[in-house]
């Protein structure tokens, strides 16, 4: 799984390809060799011709750049044509932005996830727009006879001696020329950038704060009915009979009928995608929703019935009792080690399940016609959803036109793409008529591909000197069959590599409840694990817990060969980096004036850091509590390394500040149990999530830029903030919290 | 049964049932889908209107309850965007993915037509009923001062 710097730069065998756009303008686009190849053979399918590429530079100047990738709130619909628009050199605030559909043929990488958006696209995006601007150079020069060299650009035009042509009036003569090799392309120093590095608004700021229908809940066609799906209680149950003709006789219903696919496993690539259930069709949703209300269903609940959160608890207990069924990592020898450590501390730290709850509930739109399906998702993996629904609906991949609309949220729920199929499969089943699908924040709730429990049993020791000596991991996690779902612990997952006798062991539940990624897949329950941990060792060896972590830091062991199998750690691959996270650590404890900071009693700082999707961040949390365990955040600092440049900093700040408060969410109050089958929470008012007045007041966000390509911030921000909160209210109380959430041990926001 | 409901500004028959939230007559029926469905149960907040120039939880306000009290949306705090509460959060680019933040200026709208010049606390009071799952709660308490300072420099606009 462990992605090479190489392969996030542009495809050297990529080349641009340029065209005349009708009334003189030119446009801009990414080619392949090898789709140029297939084109050629006339062998591959190929994408109709289309504007819709990268740049489109009209006769009268106007530029317009697609925004490939997926908006679910990450702010990537503004960063990418950033990243185009300054190598372009055209003044941002002319540019226009227009949302691509999903064209696997003209876009590579149409996705939001593993917060790869930047690393992937920083490169590729730049290198489009410095093309396009060097065959506005090539144009202006041959126009007037001089040299290109003699040729500057600014503002969307060519100056030369005093001569200045706008690139609209070179358009047409661009599309006539060759495109130059993206390797002997000459990017700017980014001392001289005048759009990246500098906050650019939200695109579609405008748009959403004055009501325009931008989100995919909005999308609506003539025609259109509503649809509500009724899913069974249990994964995997199917309807045994309902009473469909009694709910066609409601008031606004349009149609209602079952959807049970015996088969779907066998077809659809992703088992649970199309679950059995009842379908109503309203003339408004909330027809639709009521008539739920008097809908009769007798299910067959099938062998996930009895699924228990206490049952699960128990049988993980029992398990890390006994021999663990794999074992990930052996490094030294722990058993002596242990033995002959100064200090021992053993710890079992568990998480729950949780659900990922964008505030836009899922929902797509789909039409079909004459074999044909057009579809409104915002999907944040478009690829998956386009072949599920091939699949499901025994469609070619041809017959499928998938817009991508702005997504209310999206946490890694939308990287399946269940909402989707199902859409499109009721779509089918009433050809000519549109249907929008919305689910009910209760289907929501009880429906997600939940963020996967875990329960972690350490035991470590440290040596006279107060070095961490021995680690020993059993991670008890559970798995869908007999693959272990999304949330395991990477066998380089730090601090192996830095404790010279570690063993990680794992053994598994089976479950039967659809699991996924959620902001920071694995990190967001490991982070709370393993900072917590390390503050109990630095407590028991009696050190300050920054000193105590840059000292564990300090203390890499020679590489030892990886083996065979295991994720790498850091989520999405990448390798550690010690001085990088010493950097952000030396910083989060300068800014928050650490053990410099003489604090009232009840109140505490607590410390943490962690490395994910090649990010690197440690956060500090001033915490207040009270004797009735009411907590109060008064301050987060946050540090963070992730490389030489942030793109859009007011943007960069807001997503980190958003993550701090995700994840605080996490870590207080949300939770997700399961019995009979069943999961117990239905809505906000059971799965909470901070509000307003609970909020930190103050969220100070430090980038250390350093010498490294540019990574992505969607998610490595969430992960240390939860043990960061586990360490200040120790430090504040006395109380060690080794089991989210905290509210299971009486602590809530003040 | 029909309904005869003032919604910004517009009188509009509405044939539904008396006990239709006004959230779907707003966004399936007079096209106004700028208010947006979070929960259904009040909790979240993202479906807040004005009625009666309260803020309300449309999804829990039934077509019968509405009378003769006029409804205002987001679409109606201003027709281009320049309610001091739109300018504000523009200027200090609030949104994230952006769902919840017509109903946060619908409340902030309602508390700033009341309490011209609000403190931490009374934004917290005000707010509390308004989620924000991308966490944009510093923000949206920073522009709500500067919305309370562009109202005095143009008082006109606050009286919406």
């Amino acid at each position: 799984m462990k992605r090479t710097e190489n392969q996030m730069t542009l495809e050297r065998r990529s080349f641009l390809k340029v065209s005349l756009l009708a009334g003189g303008g030119v446009m801009f686009g990414l080619a392949t060799e090898q789709a140029a190849e297939a084109q050629g053979r006339g062998g591959a399918p190929q994408a109709p011709p289309s504007p819709k590429d990268f740049i489109r530079v009209a006769a009268d100047g106007t530029v317009t750049i697609i925004a490939k990738n997926p908006e679910v709130g990450q702010g990537i619909k503004t960063m990418l044509p950033m990243l185009i628009a300054e190598e372009l050199d055209v003044d941002w605030k002319h540019v226009k932005i227009e949302q691509a559909d999903f064209n696997s043929a003209k876009y590579s990488g149409q996705s939001a996830g593993g917060s790869t958006g930047t690393p992937t696209n920083w490169d590729p995006m730049r290198q489009v727009g410095a093309a396009a601007r060097a065959m506005f150079v090539t144009a202006a020069a041959q126009t007037w006879g001089v040299a290109e060299k003699d040729c500057t650009t600014a503002s969307g035009r060519v100056m030369c001696n005093g001569k200045s042509l706008g690139y609209g009036e070179l358009a047409a003569k661009v599309a006539s020329l060759p495109a130059p090799a993206f390797a002997d392309l000459k990017m700017k120093d980014p001392a001289n950038y005048k759009i990246i590095g500098k906050t650019q608004k939200g695109v579609d700021v405008a748009d959403i704060l004055t009501g325009k229908p931008v989100f995919t809940i909005d999308v609506k066609l003539p025609g259109m009915q509503y649809a509500v799906f009724q899913r069974c209680p249990v994964l995997g149950g199917k309807v045994g009979s309902a009473n469909l003709d009694e709910i066609k006789k409601m008031p606004g219903i349009k149609n209602a009928f079952v959807v049970d696919r015996p088969d779907l496993t066998a077809v659809s690539g992703r088992p649970g995608d199309l679950v059995s259930g009842v379908v109503i069709l309203g003339e408004t949703w909330w027809h639709a929703q009521k008539a739920r209300q008097a809908l009769k269903v007798t299910w067959n609940e099938g062998p996930n019935a009895t699924g228990s959160s206490t049952a699960f608890a128990q049988k993980a207990l029992e398990l890390s009792k006994q021999a663990p069924m794999s074992t990930s990592r052996k490094d030294g020898d722990y058993d002596t080690a242990i033995k002959g450590a100064a200090k021992v501390v053993e710890a079992a730290y568990d998480y729950p399940f949780i659900s990922h709850a964008p505030l836009e509930p899922q929902t797509a739109t789909a039409s079909f016609k004459d074999g044909k399906i057009e579809i409104w998702s915002d999907s944040q993996q478009p690829a998956g959803g386009k072949s599920g629904v091939a699949q499901t609906l025994g469609l070619q991949p041809d017959d499928i036109t998938l817009h991508m609309t702005r997504g209310g949220g999206g946490f890694g729920r939308r990287l399946t793409n269940d909402y989707m199929v199902e859409a499109a499969w009721i779509a089918k089943q009433v050809p000519g008529i549109p249907v929008k699908l919305l689910w009910s924040r209760e289907d929501d709730m009880q429906h997600d591909y939940y963020r996967p429990a875990g329960f972690q049993y350490l035991k470590a020791g440290v040596d006279a000197s107060g070095k961490i000596v021995a680690w020993r991991n059993h991670f008890v996690g559970y798995a869908e069959g007999a693959t272990p779902v999304t949330g395991t612990i990477g066998a380089t997952e730090f601090p192996q590599k830095f404790v010279p006798n570690y063993e990680l062991h794992v053994s598994t539940i089976p479950l039967g409840l659809r699991t996924g990624a959620l902001r920071a897949p694995g990190s967001n329950a490991i982070a709370f694990v393993i900072h917590s941990f390390l503050d109990e060792l630095a407590h028991a060896a009696g050190k300050d817990p920054v000193q105590f972590r840059l000292d564990l830091l300090a203390s890499e062991q020679p590489a030892a060969p990886a083996p065979a199998g295991g994720r790498g750690g850091g989520g999405f691959g990448g390798g550690f980096n010690a001085d990088r996270a010493k950097g952000v650590l030396q910083m989060v404890a300068e800014k928050s004036g650490w053990g410099k900071t003489t604090l009232p009693k009840g109140t505490g700082m607590g410390v943490a850091f962690h490395f994910s999707h090649q990010g690197y961040f440690a956060e500090v949390v001033q915490a207040k509590v009270d004797a009735a365990k009411k907590v109060t955040v008064q301050k987060v600092w946050v540090a963070a390394d992730v490389g030489s440049q942030i793109i859009n900093p007011g943007a960069a700040e807001n997503i980190c500040q958003g993550g701090i408060i995700d994840g605080l969410s996490e870590a207080m109050s949300q939770k997700i149990t399961i019995e009979k089958g069943r999961v117990e929470q239905t809505n906000f008012h059971q799965h909470g999530m901070m509000r307003m007045s609970q909020a930190p007041p103050v969220i100070e966000i430090h980038f250390l830029t350093s010498n490294n390509r540019p990574t992505g911030l969607g998610e490595p921000s969430l992960p240390p903030i939860v043990p960061a909160l586990a360490n200040a209210i120790f430090a504040a109380t006395g109380e060690r919290l080794r089991s989210m959430p905290f509210a299971d041990h009486g602590y809530s926001w003040a | 049964m029909a309904f005869k409901i003032t919604v910004n500004g517009h009188v509009n028959t509405v044939d539904a049932p008396a006990d239709m939230p006004l959230l779907w007559v707003l966004r399936d029926m007079l096209d106004l889908r700028g208010t947006k469905y979070g929960c259904g149960i009040a909790q979240c907040g993202a479906c807040t209107v004005h009625l009666g120039g309260q803020p309300v939880r449309s999804c829990q306000t039934t077509l019968s309850m509405v009378k003769e009290q006029p409804i205002t949306t987001v679409e109606g705090l201003s027709a281009d965007g320049s309610h001091p509460v739109q300018k504000a959060w523009e200027e200090l680019d609030v949104p994230q993915c952006g769902y919840c933040q017509a109903g946060q200026m619908m409340s902030a709208a309602a508390l700033l037509a009341k309490t011209p010049s609000p403190t931490d606390k009374n934004i917290d009071d005000a707010m509390s009923g308004n989620l924000c799952r991308c966490g944009t709660y510093i923000r949206i308490r920073a522009a709500i001062h500067k919305a309370a300072e562009m109202a005095k420099a143009t008082p006109a606009k606050a009286q919406k």
